[in-house]
């Protein structure tokens, strides 16, 4: 396609330019670090998969015969903690957020590298204490850690698990002040507001929670632990104290949540969508707007998780109300993507492969989300396979579905070499077979009554566990192939162009892999994103021609 | 870049990321104001408790607070108040470059935080003594000595962690107060000093509403 500058072999770039182990531990270009925080949650990725294999297995038959239920509670707790907080929140954002944000904005780094360093160690030393809770013998509240039950009769590692979390929200709280500072005041000369990508609208929401609600869940969790060690009772119902208040506070943070994974989900969807389709996104400031709009009704809905936990009929109803709201933007980026694909010359490589993937599994997580939001509805499938099955099409069909479309996208541009192409569409084709065969079964095993949470079941429920354990095991074979693909590809791949797929954005003018301050020269910005009618061939900057070494 | 055409016009050490020393300051600015934001929302969660558990049980939580010592707690108010005026002073002198007067500023500041810390330790002694701490021997009289411990618990975690703050507040200004002795700062360059300001009147001003709360609403509607 576009020809690439001859590169001389030994041109210096952010992978060559320092070589030892302390060159990485101390690193302070974003680009390394974004590759430390890939390697740390590919290994909580792996981990937490560990532990739903294990749930999977147990569930293969209606007996609770490979586990007691004690254990089983362990192994969806440590399966929900390590996803949600080791791999989820931080899996976008941290690698590709923290690799591209300073590339599409035409900056030389974040605007402050040494915090950068610091949450991935603070997030290290995070996960480092949960694994410890781990290894001495797990926890069994369930991701939620609802009270009393986790202040005082659980009979596990909470403590550790609680510190664990509470420290790597500090990483994630740095990360969006430093996202939030950097977009503010690093971009490029003549790069406006509407004129950045949509990865920077989705990051910046994103950003937003991560900075207003993370301290939130801090200080509930840091609440939690004190009320366990110490026994000062701040939701203790034995001293009036309320756990529902709990709840309260935790939801308040844990529903935004749900945005910090999506929303960045959304901005690498937005980019695959334009790149694939060679077209400007349609209606660009109503997706920017929609992102923001997401992260402030994100606030405001909370309660959808409490329908049943004793909050009055009227919160129950405002809260119902407002969470048919906050799918409003999220149903405009879908249109809007779809609008943008009508009609465009789209390119069938893997990554849009995943972005297909992603608007299909995205909207029917998000349709039941809707079911569930309805307080009628919930009232029989709260905590019932059929919530599970939601966040799951939303959270693994909506989230790891962006971030490994997003990484085969910019895999060239972090590592300078192409993946393997025809065995990429093998896994994306995998990881779509599998991951609706493991998931679409819990739909109707909630619809017809099997709670979560429980080892064993009724024997009726038989065929359609099997068939989700069936689909497990080929979604984790679909999981497997991009790592080891990946790592094959950094010695054997093909050697990729700064610009192979021909984008407009800002980090495909650079080299690949880009040079430790990312442009020769900062670029000056002089057309809106996505900008394919007046740069045909993908060119930002026209100097850049004349810039060949 | 453009920035070295001005010539050497700062003595700043600047990140490569930036341009000009200014770009760099503004983006300090931001960062800590966007941290000071992330501190709100922390002590929001535990103001939210607070409000729920005083509206759920005015009359426990009124007989609590008359154990709260108001004479210590003024003390120490008026204590903070004046180490934010150090510090404000403090800012002032590194503006104009006036090294003695910052390094004696911060280390008045430094002192009078020290001095809150110190009442505040003689508090939370006095509560030991009266078994006011909640926990198995936690004692109360009068009808509503289970609420009691609610408010003990709430006051002994968010004075708790104010002190927390003050501590690392006063270890950064034990910290910039050596590198003003090596004058490190100047008229074009003192960020720190400003940020370090930011946080100290941030801390105070959370005392400034723990105050009234724990200690003076409902004093006399006994
Ligand atoms: C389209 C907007 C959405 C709506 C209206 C919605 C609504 C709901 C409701 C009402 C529940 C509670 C069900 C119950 O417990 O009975 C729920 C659960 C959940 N949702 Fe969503 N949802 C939406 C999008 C998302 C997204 C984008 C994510 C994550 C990326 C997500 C993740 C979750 C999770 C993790 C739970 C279960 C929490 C638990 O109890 O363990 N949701 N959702
Ligand atoms: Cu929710």
């Amino acid at each position: 396609m576009i020809t690439a500058p001859i590169s001389v072999p030994e041109r210096e770039h952010y992978l060559n330019a320092s070589y030892g182990l302390k060159s990485w531990l101390l690193t302070k270009d974003h680009k390394r670090i974004a590759l430390l925080y890939l390697a740390t949650i590919t290994f909580f990725f792996f981990l937490g998969g560990l532990f739903a294999v294990m749930i999977r297995l147990e569930l293969l038959t209606p007996e609770g015969d490979m586990v007691q239920s004690e254990t089983y509670n362990k192994l969806f707790t440590m399966h929900g903690v390590n996803m949600v907080f080791f791999f989820l929140l931080p899996a976008i954002p941290a690698v590709l957020g923290n690799f591209l944000v300073p590339l599409m904005i035409g900056a030389r780094d974040l605007a402050f590298p040494k915090l950068n360093l610091a949450s991935w160690y603070i997030f290290t030393i995070g996960g480092l204490f949960t694994l410890y809770a781990l290894l001495s013998g797990g926890v069994d509240t369930g991701w939620t850690f609802y009270t009393p039950y986790s202040t005082t009769y659980s009979n596990s590692f909470v403590i550790a698990t609680a510190v664990g979390i509470f420290i790597a929200g500090f990483s994630s709280i740095l990360t969006g002040l430093n996202f939030i500072v950097t977009i503010h005041r690093m971009r490029a000369p003549g790069l406006t507001w509407f004129r950045l990508p949509l990865f920077i609208w989705s990051h910046y929401a994103a950003s937003l929670i991560m900075v207003l609600g993370t301290p939130v869940i801090a200080v509930t969790i840091l609440l939690l632990a004190a009320e366990r060690a110490f026994h000062i009772g701040i939701f203790d119902p034995a001293l009036g104290g309320d756990p529902v208040l709990f709840q309260h506070l935790f939801w308040f943070y844990s529903h935004p949540a749900v945005y910090i994974m999506i929303l960045p989900a959304m901005a690498v969807i937005s980019e695959l969508v334009a790149a694939s389709a060679r077209k400007r996104v349609y209606g660009y400031e109503f997706v920017a707007y929609a992102s923001v709009a997401i992260a402030v009704f994100g606030f405001l809905v909370w309660g959808h998780h409490m329908f049943v936990s004793g909050q009055s009929v009227y919160a129950g109803l405002v809260f119902s109300v407002l969470s048919y709201l906050v799918a409003v933007p999220s149903a405009v980026k879908v249109f809007n993507w779809t609008a943008t694909l009508h009609k465009g010359s789209i390119a069938l490589e893997t990554p849009m492969l995943y972005t297909f993937g992603f608007i299909g599994l995205f909207t029917i997580g998000g349709m039941t989300g809707l079911f569930l939001a309805a307080l009628g509805l919930d009232v029989h499938v709260h905590d019932t396979y059929f919530v599970v099955a939601h966040f799951h099409y939303v959270m693994v069909g909506g989230t790891i579905m962006a971030y490994l479309g997003g990484l085969h996208y910019w895999w060239p541009k972090m590592t300078g070499r192409m993946y393997p192409e025809i065995l990429a569409k093998l896994a994306a084709l995998t990881v779509f077979i599998g991951f609706n065969l493991t998931f679409f079964p819990q739909f109707i095993l909630g619809y017809l009554g099997m709670p979560r949470r429980y080892h064993a079941y009724p024997e009726e429920f038989q065929v359609l566990n099997v068939m989700s354990t069936a689909g497990a095991s080929v979604l984790a074979v679909g999981y497997l192939l991009p790592m080891c693909y990946f790592i094959w590809s950094l010695r054997y791949g093909k050697v990729a162009a700064d610009n192979p797929w021909g984008a407009v954005g800002l980090e495909w003018q650079t080299l690949s892999p880009p040079p430790v301050e990312n442009f020769d020269e900062i670029p000056t910005v002089t057309h809106e994103a996505y900008d394919y009618v007046s740069l045909p061939n993908g060119s930002v900057t026209p100097k850049k021609e004349a810039h060949v070494r | 870049m453009s920035a070295e055409a001005h010539g050497a016009v700062f003595h700043a050490p600047r990140g490569h990321q930036f341009d000009t020393a200014e770009q760099q300051k503004d983006a300090s600015t931001l960062g800590m104001w966007i941290f000071l934001v992330t501190e709100i929302m922390f002590f929001g969660g535990l103001f939210c408790c607070y409000l729920v558990y005083r509206w759920l049980y005015p009359a426990a939580f009124a007989a609590a607070s008359h154990h709260l010592d108001v004479a210590l707690g003024g003390f120490n108010t008026a204590a903070l108040i004046c180490s934010s005026l150090t510090m404000v002073l403090a800012v002032n002198a590194s503006q104009h470059g006036k090294r003695g007067a910052l390094i004696a500023f911060l280390i008045l500041t430094i002192l009078l935080g020290g001095v809150f810390l110190g009442v505040k330790a003689v508090e939370w002694h006095h509560k030991f003594v009266d078994h006011h701490v909640p926990g198995p021997s936690f004692l109360f009289e009068g009808p509503d000595a289970r609420q009691a411990q609610l408010f003990f618990s709430l006051y002994f975690v968010m004075t708790g962690l104010h002190a927390l703050h003050m501590v690392i507040g006063i270890g950064l200004l034990t910290v910039l107060t050596v590198q003003a002795k090596r004058g490190k700062f100047t008229p074009e360059y003192n960020t720190p000093v400003d940020m370090c300001g930011l946080y100290w009147h941030f801390v105070d001003l959370i005392w400034i509403f723990l105050f009234p709360l724990l200690y003076l609403i409902d004093r006399h509607a006994k």
